[in-house]
């Protein structure tokens, strides 16, 4: 009885804090989205893409309505949206992303290899000797010091003069700018590209050729570069309670979570040893 | 061109009295603008007026020395604020305002409810005389890099010329702020925005793209001041035709010379997204002549990835400017490490050097070299490092190139320590100035090092992972800025103040003997040329990292002018929410500024000084 009580009031407790905590959030009816309205698979303005409909989950189980503010993907995309409170929520951010408190991971992809079906591609390792007579292509960054894990290693293999880069940003007036680096595959303008799975998995799926997909293997020699990424939802720093709904909400659906990314074509990772 | 066009609208503030009463005071002999286009007058006649500062660096050699004396040793003690006025974005403030015949034009950074607004105010009383605000695409602001500044507009033959960080060039009428014409110059599609002052040159109107850290290809475009037509464009990188070399060109260093080395000095098609952005200052010789410029640092980052030279990435170029043909080039950093771009203004001077008459070109280089180069044909006369740098150990000057130190190459996950110049060099953007009375070249700039490391974990997924592990911070002596006085032909430093924070202003010599400078933490010093002590010094609503200027405003009086509101790539923490506790922010910059929130947050008011207080601004006009 004693304990029951004690319950009780543990519970009315956490209610009022909560309450107090986030007024504005409960105040509102919507749940604002910090998106891409051009990156597909992740998001694009019609909402087609896998986060686009994960988003749209999480706003049904908050009971909330579902609004977005677009804004492209650069540099300062965390300052000038979440951090400039024009937004709750951005989706697919790498979990324990510094600029921004991250729930629990709702899905965990890596890197693969893709190419074309028809050529018998089997290359499953960044040490592959064949790798060598192929024209590889991956995704460049630019600044930051920082590229793709892929691109990384295969500077570090002395192979430059095959690797094709391919700027992340792409031509931004073409639909899913990343993706043209699986097309130029598809197009044989390239023999095997390296990349993140979900842009693989997806593109694969609308191929006119078929495709072929190999996660990358044999990563551990390439530390501290890793090949697989746990992936949460932002939100502001200190927000603990609207991430703390996102993670029961996580938890609660991860079934139809993990339904949803599939049915885009993302290759899952189910082991959790990156 | 109409489509384009209706993308913009101009808000025109007619101007609906002056104060005549006041212009009946001039005593100064300025013709009208439409005395001066009558007589099809050039810029560089109009710069030979003292009153007026007709371009961001004042001329065609960027020397930003106004002949004006007025304000001397002796009373620039006695300067009190005549006018201010707000541009309405707190942003980084980097442009230089324009004043031609008693008027001011100045732009405003592309933020606020009316990103790059300009503004036409009267240059003796602040009162506005028109303003024209661009309608931007509203997906512009989440493509540029960094902070959404400007570095100025151009005038020519009563026309204003703005440059739109979306990549528009539009022409204005200098006396109603009409829109005359917009053109397209690149697109935010493919990360390119534009940041730049233009440059008006023989009818034409030039300028370059920003953007390297976004995969872009790197060009200048001159573009018909009439028409608005597009001339031509010179590449950075690519093949011959597209960088514009020809039969013309004649480097003086032999490993510049080859067919097409824009491409071959690349692996396979690297340089479609090599950088060589031209964000910077534009020179021109009317004797020669010749266009000179430099070139931003190659993409991306990760130098692995592009084995080779990289040319024509931080690079010198002197080009014909009627049809942009080059003349010569010359590469400071061959495969760029260190994101050494080399955007930094050229100063045209003749110097003595060996008992001889040198046409020179002064580049202070962002790798620490102050170079000085024959200007007819690119040769290295002298390369002498005028901060710490440990990252080279000298330049060659029979083969001209730089030698890196091998030892402090990037290794993936090494972290390489004590990188000095660090990544925005000895000196970035802002501009120096040369005194022809002193024969020295005043230079603001930073004084940082850092701690760099190629790579981290990377998530990419077509966001921006922004991991950077660039860690800077002051180099040697714990002082992180320096304003010096630089002796080209002795190649010595003269005298030099050292400031907390970098030194992000322009500065500005005058005939007075004295030179002006800006610090981040607010104050506008006033410093006596020769010796370098301060004269005197005013704190500002923000901190400074614009270019200073002077002129005569129509009532006669010699004014200083100057835009306060920190921002930019160190100012970032203080005005754009970056967390400070992150070192490695903004590409490791935040590392270096901690502490600037400490001293100003952004800004936006242009201030403008005059000698009180019997200056004639300080009593209300009569209208």
């Amino acid at each position: 009885m004693r304990r029951a009580l004690l319950l009780l009031a543990l519970i009315i407790a956490t209610a009022a804090v909560g309450r107090a905590s986030w007024p504005t959030h409960e105040a509102a009816d919507d749940l604002r989205v910090c998106a891409d309205p051009n990156n597909l698979p992740f998001s694009n303005a019609a909402g087609e893409g896998f986060e686009n409909r994960l988003a749209k989950l999480i706003a049904e189980e908050l009971g909330k309505k579902l609004s977005y503010v677009w804004q492209a993907q650069r540099r300062g995309f965390i300052r000038n949206t979440l951090k400039a409170d024009l937004c709750d929520i951005v989706m697919g951010v790498p979990t324990g992303y510094g600029p921004v408190e991250t729930t629990a991971p709702y899905y965990r992809s890596r890197y693969v290899f893709v190419s074309r079906r028809d050529r018998d591609i089997d290359v499953a390792s960044l040490k592959d000797a064949r790798l060598r007579e192929f024209r590889i292509g991956v995704h460049l960054i630019g600044d930051d010091g920082m590229n793709t894990p892929p691109a990384h290693v295969l500077a570090q293999e002395g192979m430059v003069e095959n690797v094709v880069g391919f700027t992340i940003y792409g031509d931004y007036r073409e639909p899913a700018p990343p993706l043209r680096l699986i097309k130029a595959v598809e197009d044989d303008a390239i023999d095997i590209a390296a990349t993140w799975g979900p842009f693989a998995g997806y593109e694969a799926l609308h191929s006119r050729v078929p495709l072929r997909i190999e996660a990358i293997e044999e990563t551990s020699d390439f530390a501290p570069l890793r090949f697989s990424f746990d992936i949460s939802m932002g939100v502001r720093k200190g927000d603990h309670a609207l991430r703390r709904r996102l993670d029961q909400i996580i938890s609660d659906k991860s079934a139809e979570i993990r339904a949803i990314v599939e049915s885009y074509g993302v290759p899952v990772d189910h082991a959790r040893n990156g | 061109m109409r489509k384009l066009r209706s993308r913009y609208a101009y808000v025109a503030v007619p101007l609906t009295c002056v104060a005549s009463a006041f212009i009946a005071d001039v005593n100064v002999a300025t013709p009208s603008l439409a005395q001066q286009q009558s007589r099809s007058e050039t810029l560089t006649s109009l710069y030979a007026n003292a009153a007026n500062w007709p371009m961001a660096s004042r001329d065609y050699a960027n020397t930003r020395f106004s002949p004006l004396d007025q304000i001397r040793t002796e009373n620039v003690g006695q300067l009190k604020l005549a006018w201010s006025f707000s541009v309405g974005a707190n942003r980084g403030q980097e442009a230089a305002p324009l004043v031609v015949d008693g008027t001011l034009y100045v732009v405003a950074p592309y933020d606020g409810p009316h990103p790059n607004q300009v503004f036409a105010l009267d240059a003796a009383t602040g009162e506005l005389k028109w303003s024209y605000a661009p309608k931007p695409t509203p997906a512009a602001k989440g493509v540029a890099c960094c902070d959404v500044v400007s570095r100025g507009l151009a005038y020519d033959n009563g026309k204003i010329f703005l440059a739109t960080l979306d990549d528009y060039m539009v022409a204005l009428d200098a006396r109603t702020g009409n829109e005359l014409w917009v053109t397209k110059l690149g697109d935010i599609n493919l990360g390119e925005t534009i940041t730049m002052a233009p440059l008006a040159v023989k009818g034409k109107v030039l300028a370059g793209n920003s953007g390297g850290e976004m995969g872009v290809r790197g060009w200048v475009t001159a573009v018909d001041q009439a028409s608005g037509k597009i001339a031509w464009r010179a590449y950075s990188t690519g093949p011959d035709s597209d960088v514009l070399i020809g039969a013309d060109f004649k480097p003086h260093y032999d490993w510049m010379k080859g067919k097409d080395l824009g491409v071959q000095s690349w692996p396979a098609d690297r340089w479609r997204i090599g950088g060589g952005t031209v964000w910077g200052w534009l020179a021109y010789d009317p004797d020669l002549n010749h266009l000179y410029y430099g070139t931003a640092n190659p993409g991306p980052w990760n130098a692995d990835q592009r084995p080779g030279d990289n040319l024509w990435t931080s690079t010198i170029f002197a080009r014909d400017v009627d049809a942009g043909a080059a003349k010569w080039a010359y590469q400071a950093s061959p495969h760029d490490l260190w994101d050494h771009d080399e955007i930094n203004e050229n100063v045209l001077v003749d110097l003595d050097i060996n008992g001889e008459t040198r046409k020179v070109l002064i580049h202070p280089g962002r790798n620490g070299y102050l170079y000085v180069l024959d200007r007819t044909s690119g040769e290295v006369l002298s390369a002498d490092t005028y901060d710490t740098v440990t990252v080279y150990s000298g330049v060659d000057l029979k083969t001209g190139r730089i030698k890196p130190v091998e030892s402090m190459t990037p290794v993936l996950d090494k972290t390489i320590e004590n990188v000095c110049p660090a990544p925005p060099g000895a000196k970035d953007w802002q501009p120096t100035a040369w005194s022809p009375r002193t024969k020295l070249l005043y230079v603001p700039h930073q004084h940082l090092c850092a701690n760099f490391r190629t790579s981290e974990v990377s998530y990419i997924a077509g966001t921006p992972f922004v991991g950077a592990t660039v860690d800077m911070y002051a180099g040697p002596g714990g002082h992180r800025g320096e304003f010096m006085a630089w002796d080209p032909v002795k190649r010595a430093k003269v005298w030099s103040l050292t400031e907390k924070l970098p030194v992000w202003s322009g500065t500005l010599a005058t005939a007075g003997d004295i030179v002006f400078y800006g610090t981040m933490d607010r104050k506008f010093k006033a410093v006596d040329a020769k010796t370098g002590h301060v004269l005197w010094q005013a704190t500002g609503p923000s901190g400074f990292i614009g270019q200073p200027v002077t002129y005569l405003g129509n009532d006669g009086v010699q004014y200083i002018a100057i835009l306060s509101g920190v921002g930019g790539w160190p100012g970032v923490v203080a005005n754009a929410e970056v967390d400070p506790r992150v070192r490695n922010g903004a590409l490791g910059f935040t590392g270096a500024t901690q502490d600037l929130p400490l001293y100003t947050v952004g800004g936006s008011t242009l201030l403008v000084f005059s000698l009180g207080p019997s200056g004639a601004t300080n009593a209300p006009a009569s209208r």
